[in-house]
């Protein structure tokens, strides 16, 4: 590198080692196996959904038509009328559960600290978890509409919006969630490096 | 997706057979256990079994039974204090699910992975064509974040029984990405299962085109369907939660997806956040271990396993008087990078109420930390710790001078 004391040789060097290290993940295959999916595979698919929303398909559904989906699709019956107390995951924290002791719990746990409503940072995370996960053994069955409503009467009893707000692909990520700012990532993996420096 | 539905059925009503054969068959009134009638020579020379003197088997753990009410299995440990070497049998292998999950009865053949997102290629494979490609067997840990010893656990099993190692078999993720051709915003993917509940989790990029595996096989066979059959993503020496079964997609995207999965870890302060990922070097004295009788004084093989999520075992060593004084003990088996490695420790016991304790290094230097190590840290009282993250911390056995051994944390 000496022979480079000059300013525009190194910077062609530099943006040279930059172009190779940013295209060598996205060299040409080698194999020439696996088929290429059609548009309408993938979107069949693709079932995960960004905090930006981008993915979520059109539709709406508002917490009065969440309240009647909660009971007629059987989500009151393993969560419970209230959403806490039954045998399934906590889907509405208690108001007074801050005074309770702290309950032990593997993860994923679900309990009144920790309900998707009041830890989850992006309203996305509901819906998701509706639209793949829920209703037990129906997975999947559910339309975007009743998985826009499911999400926005949970939204509207943990307090977070109003009874009225129509839930759809521009509404939900815009929802500003009490816990929107409550973590951290985890600092950028790099091989061979402790995971925390000083940590005994 | 048919064909699928009836398998789920047909699961569940053997799922019932089953559960009615454990509640009434098995037990007799004496409490002695019925013997099962004995298999065919031909059936047994066709796939072996163990003798019926070895009953070592997995429990579920005691916070939430499997199955649950709901038939689903969420965790499941591994029989630590029977184990020898450094690969779980599949079949004792220590289970856990999303949420509880039904195992699915995938068929191989209707199975595919797609490859999509911030990809220049997008690309689905059938199993046929993953097992063209050219593939990795390496031996690598599992360990689920929820593995912490508490003061009421009684034995290892209960202790540190959600971790297990074994051979796995696959191609490794790098080679499928760069088929697919990563673009250069990517930062994240997010794999996903074909599960009933497609249990997914964002990964970092630079993780996933190190060293991940999508594997077909364990241990010299098709992985089994608890562990993932067809397809499981191994993330070696992250938490198990990373290591994602049934492995269906893999969507290359530039954020972390916060997806049900992600959201369950979260944590607002970064020290945390570092902690929880990667597992810390870890070890455990798996005999003499809880539960455990020494017969009397004299020699014994201390024996136990150790292991890093960030490579190598260089060194175990032992307490045999509660941390005060430390031994070098020898490596048994190959120290392979995110593995268990086992280690023996001669040791003459004097008849006297000792603390066993066992700590390891990993080849960046790290030292497996005491728990009053970790209080220190964290400027909390030794009793009161929370030990924060995946719980790497030293685990303690009280032999009593009666030779029984306990829980040194209770």
């Amino acid at each position: 590198m000496e022979a480079f004391t000059t300013g525009l040789p190194r910077l062609l060097v530099v943006a040279a080692v930059l172009w190779v290290c940013q295209t060598a993940w996205a060299q040409s295959p080698t194999y020439g196996l696996g088929k290429t999916p059609t548009a309408k595979e993938i979107r069949a698919w693709d079932i995960a959904i960004s905090p930006t929303g981008k993915e979520l398909p059109s539709g709406q559904g508002s917490a009065k038509e969440g309240g009647v989906l909660y009971v007629r699709k059987g989500c009151a019956g393993c969560h419970g009328t209230t959403g806490s107390g039954a045998h399934a995951p906590t889907l509405i924290s208690r108001k007074d559960f801050h005074s309770a002791a702290p309950v032990f719990c593997l993860a994923p746990c679900v309990n009144d600290s920790n309900t998707m409503g009041v830890h989850s940072p992006f309203a996305t995370t509901i819906w998701d978890y509706i639209n793949r996960g829920m209703p037990l053994g129906k997975e999947g069955s559910l339309t975007p509409d009743e998985v826009y409503a499911l999400t926005a009467f949970l939204l509207y009893k943990s307090g977070i919006i109003k009874e009225e707000d129509v839930m759809d692909a521009q509404s939900l990520p815009k929802v500003k969630m009490p816990n929107r700012d409550g973590f951290a990532l985890p600092p950028e993996w790099k091989h061979g490096t402790p995971r925390l420096q000083g940590y005994p | 997706m048919n064909s699928k539905k009836s398998d789920r059925r047909r699961f569940l009503k053997s799922g019932a057979t089953l559960a009615g054969l454990a509640a009434g068959g098995r037990q007799l009134a004496n409490g002695q256990t019925q013997e099962t009638p004995p298999k065919k020579i031909d059936e047994l020379i066709a796939y072996g079994d163990r003798s019926r003197f070895v009953t070592s088997i997995r429990v579920p753990v005691a916070e939430r039974h499997s199955p649950d009410e709901f038939g689903l299995t969420f965790h499941v440990l591994t029989p630590l204090q029977d184990s020898f070497g450094i690969i779980t049998p599949s079949s004792l292998f220590y289970t856990a699910t999303h949420r509880g999950a039904f195992v699915p009865d995938i068929d191989p053949r209707e199975h595919r992975l797609m490859i999509h997102g911030m990809v220049d290629r997008p690309l689905v494979f059938t199993m046929k064509e993953l097992k063209r490609l050219p593939y990795v067997s390496r031996i690598h840990f599992v360990e689920c974040l929820g593995n912490r010893a508490r003061p009421t656990h009684k034995t290892v099993q209960e202790t540190h029984g959600l971790t297990s190692c074994a051979e796995w078999t696959g191609v490794s993720l790098s080679l499928l990405l760069k088929e697919a051709g990563v673009q250069n915003a990517a930062s994240w993917i997010v794999a996903e299962g074909a599960e009933e509940v497609k249990g997914a989790s964002s990964i970092p990029l630079a993780k996933a085109m190190d060293d991940c595996i999508v594997c077909y096989a364990q241990n010299g066979e098709p992985i089994r369907p608890q562990q993932g059959f067809p397809l499981r993503l191994m993330v070696p020496g992250f938490e198990g939660i990373y290591q994602i079964k049934y492995l269906r997609r893999i969507k290359v995207v530039d954020r972390y997806y916060m997806t049900y999965d992600d959201y369950g870890h979260i944590n607002p302060d970064p020290k945390v956040a570092a902690l929880t990922h990667q597992i810390g070097p870890k070890s455990v004295i798996t005999f003499p271990s809880g539960g455990q009788q020494l017969s009397g004084p004299g020699f014994y093989e201390i024996s136990g396993l150790a292991w890093s999520g960030a490579g190598a075992i260089t060194g175990v060593q032992i307490s045999t008087d509660g941390g005060a004084s430390w031994q070098d003990a020898d490596l048994r088996t190959p120290a392979y990078k995110m593995a268990h490695t086992r280690f023996g420790y001669h040791w003459k016991w004097d008849g006297k109420e000792r603390i066993l304790m066992s700590r390891c290094t990993d080849e960046l230097g790290t030292v497996q930390p005491t728990r009053a190590e970790i209080a220190q840290y964290w400027n909390e009282p030794v009793d009161k710790v929370r030990v924060r993250g995946a719980d790497n911390s030293v685990q303690p056995w009280r032999i009593a001078s009666d030779g029984s051994v306990h829980n040194g944390l209770a």
